[in-house]
């Protein structure tokens, strides 16, 4: 019965859509709770666009409208977006922090015949999950990759990976294990802490005797960071020489002011730093800093739900704002334009954007804040997590 | 024997950070029989004005603990007045309601004032860094830590086994209309045995700030492991307390330190294990 009326609803939109001509996008993130920072910075990122590229596409005028989920909850997640497909019409959907969160919502797209257009959720998988998923954020095998190679090249043979207990976490440690082994380096242990963990002293005790030259981690952004990195100042693994790699999570800006001092000088790899050097991040950063009011809570996402925006305009020029999902996700297969974080394109096969990798570096500023400092560039990096699915 | 010290003065440490944060909430539960979810929140409200006297004013880190201590008893007194002094025997489930309310407004408070980021309370040069205990180093400020929950423990089981505060208060608790009949004035009693343990959850929540950082949802994020201590030392006993945080640290740290991939399965299992033996706590009194 439920699919009777989802699939009588989507005709009826699918035969008012040509009439309307207020185009809806439905944007479901952490707007409250304690990944609130997450989903301020796609509002952020979706208001710098609209204010540097008008809101109208053609004759029509684009309407956000936002929906809460303030934890990974895959049911409610669906629940919100059924109700954005059927109550408000929309035809997009955007957004999802979260992986499972996107995952959930993959299996109705294609009856609602809505693209969805995901602006962070950073697991490889979803995007094989429906023909009709694009991404604009990065996935934890595409940042955590190239980090291997640079602690190759550091001269570091043998690494200790330390990951918290949980997807992400795992995807990091096996993305950094290929790409560390195939460099010919070892992963002496591999260490999976839970996410509650508070204290982690014992952990640097570990990594000490385990004899490894350098540490590589993943842990999610936040206070578990903070613990982290500065246990590994205080428990001496600095100055016993031991270097220490990491995907960009951990460093994002909104940290940086907390991690301050015990941060300096740690190298991570990442797809975006807020102190990215081009004339269109700097339009990107003044506008968006405009947008979330407090330029130190801007980071990452912001910069997806940037780019996410950009998908969904191409998508409405090209279908000239009927509902056409399918026509909507081909004509942006392929699609290149340059982000605030460097050039970018959608890979036509896997939907997922392709993209450099930076090589940064916690550095003091001459006013004493702390950034990310680019040093290096890998460029057009696809996503390794995908070929190494399959 | 080595991996033995480092074990063993790693879960000291994080045991002696437990107990001070924790023993607030002891304090309320044991002594003012009140359930109060809202103990996190007051340790965070403590953090924030710390970071706020450090970062903002300029002051040293004496000041903002002291700031933060008075600071945060001084916010507390017209919620005590107006709210808990409501739920006073009140049942366990009002007082829950009550309290996590409260919480909930805390937080939203403190994230519309404050902002989602994590806030840091910078420590004097004399607490940074870390020290060489020969075999092993260890940061300053756990020492420091150390340091100031043998006081805190102290200070507290003298002034509640040996003064006539004490006496007093634990009088009001076991009988709070025969003790007021005999003179006491209970009313003050709670009050102030209120203020003392919202100013020891500031002190622990500036103290602790290296290992659970300020941010605005500290308040429901660490209060699980602040009641398992509670309620395995024994509400309102100060060894017990004291017990139960070495006993929980050891365990945790041990877990942590040899088998991390079973995450906290040692610690909840030996949580329940003491449960079962003592259902009062380690050092709980039948009431």
């Amino acid at each position: 019965m439920k699919r009777v009326i989802i699939a009588a609803l989507a005709a009826i939109i699918m035969g008012s859509a040509a009439y309307a001509d207020t185009i809806k996008i439905g944007v479901v993130g952490p707007f409250s709770g304690p990944f609130a920072l997450q989903g301020k910075n796609f509002k952020a990122g979706i208001d710098a666009y609209m204010a540097m590229n008008g809101a109208t596409v053609g004759d029509d005028t684009i309407e956000v409208i936002y929906r809460d989920l303030p934890a990974p909850d895959p049911a409610q997640s669906k629940a919100l977006a059924q109700e954005l497909v059927v109550k408000e019409k929309v035809q997009y959907l955007a957004g999802f922090y979260f992986t499972p969160d996107a995952m959930a919502v993959t299996p109705i797209l294609k009856q609602a015949n809505v693209p969805l257009v995901i602006m962070n959720a950073a697991t490889s998988a979803i995007v094989t999950k429906s023909p009709l998923v694009v991404r604009t954020s990065f996935t934890t095998w595409q940042t955590s990759t190239p980090i291997a190679k640079v602690a190759h090249d550091a001269g570091v043979g043998k690494v200790i990976s330390v990951v918290s207990d949980y997807g992400p976490g795992i995807d990091a440690e096996n993305a950094f294990k290929a790409g560390f082994e195939k460099e010919g380096g070892a992963v002496v242990d591999a260490i999976r802490i839970p996410l509650s963990t508070n204290d982690f002293s014992p952990i640097m005790q570990r990594i000490k005797d385990s004899g490894a030259q350098g540490v590589f981690a993943f842990l999610p952004s936040g206070p578990t960071t903070l613990g982290f990195v500065k246990a590994y100042n205080e428990n001496g693994l600095k100055e016993a020489g031991i270097k220490f790699f990491a995907p960009g999570d951990l460093t994002q800006e909104s940290d940086l002011p907390a991690l301050g001092e015990a941060a300096l000088g740690i190298q991570t790899t990442f797809h975006y730093a807020v102190s990215h050097d081009s004339p269109e991040n700097k339009a990107f950063v003044e506008a968006a800093s405009k947008a979330i009011g407090n330029p130190a809570e801007l980071s990452f996402p912001s910069v997806g739900a940037f780019d996410g925006m950009n998908v969904i305009y191409k998508m409405i020029e090209a279908t000239g704002g009927e509902q056409d999902a399918q026509k909507a996700v081909d004509a942006v297969k392929g699609l290149s334009w340059v982000s605030p974080r460097g050039p970018v394109s959608i890979d036509p096969e896997s939907r997922h954007i392709t993209q450099n990798i930076y090589l940064r570096e916690v550095t003091k500023a001459d006013d004493g804040s702390y950034y990310n400092k680019e040093i290096q560039t890998f460029e057009k990096q696809g996503d390794p997590g995908l070929a190494a699915a399959k | 024997m080595q991996t033995f010290f480092s074990i063993a003065v790693d879960a000291f440490a994080y045991g002696m950070v437990l107990f001070v944060i924790s023993i607030g909430l002891s304090v309320t539960m044991g002594l003012m029989r009140v359930v109060n979810l809202a103990h996190g929140a007051f340790a965070m409200i403590g953090g924030y004005i710390a970071s706020y006297a450090a970062h903002d004013l300029g002051l040293g880190y004496a000041a903002a603990v002291l700031l933060a201590v008075f600071g945060t008893v001084i916010i507390s007194v017209p919620i005590e007045r107006l709210l808990y002094r409501r739920i006073y025997g009140a049942p366990e489930l009002t007082q829950v309601l009550m309290t996590i309310g409260i919480t909930f407004c805390i937080i939203g408070i403190a994230n519309y004032v404050f902002g989602p980021t994590l806030k840091t309370i910078p420590l004097p040069a004399t607490l940074q860094g870390s020290a060489d205990l020969g075999f092993r180093s260890i940061a300053v400020h756990r020492l420091f830590a150390i340091v100031c929950g043998l006081a805190v423990a102290g200070a507290l089981w003298y002034a509640i086994e040996k003064t006539a505060f004490g006496v007093k208060l634990r009088a009001s608790v076991d009988n709070a209309s025969m003790a007021a009949a005999l003179g006491v004035r209970t009313e003050i009693i709670y009050a102030v045995s209120f203020a003392v343990a919202v100013g020891l959850a500031a002190f622990g929540g500036v103290l602790g700030a290296e290992l659970l950082p300020v941010e605005p949802y500290y308040a429901l994020r660490y209060m699980v492991t602040f009641l398992v201590v509670v309620s395995v030392g024994g509400a309102g006993s100060i060894p017990g307390a004291l017990l139960a945080c070495l006993v929980l640290g050891g365990i945790d740290t041990t877990g942590r330190y040899l088998m991390p991939e079973f995450g906290e399965f040692f610690f909840y299992l030996a949580v329940i294990a003491i449960i079962c033996v003592f259902p009062r706590g380690l050092a709980g009194r039948a009431r």
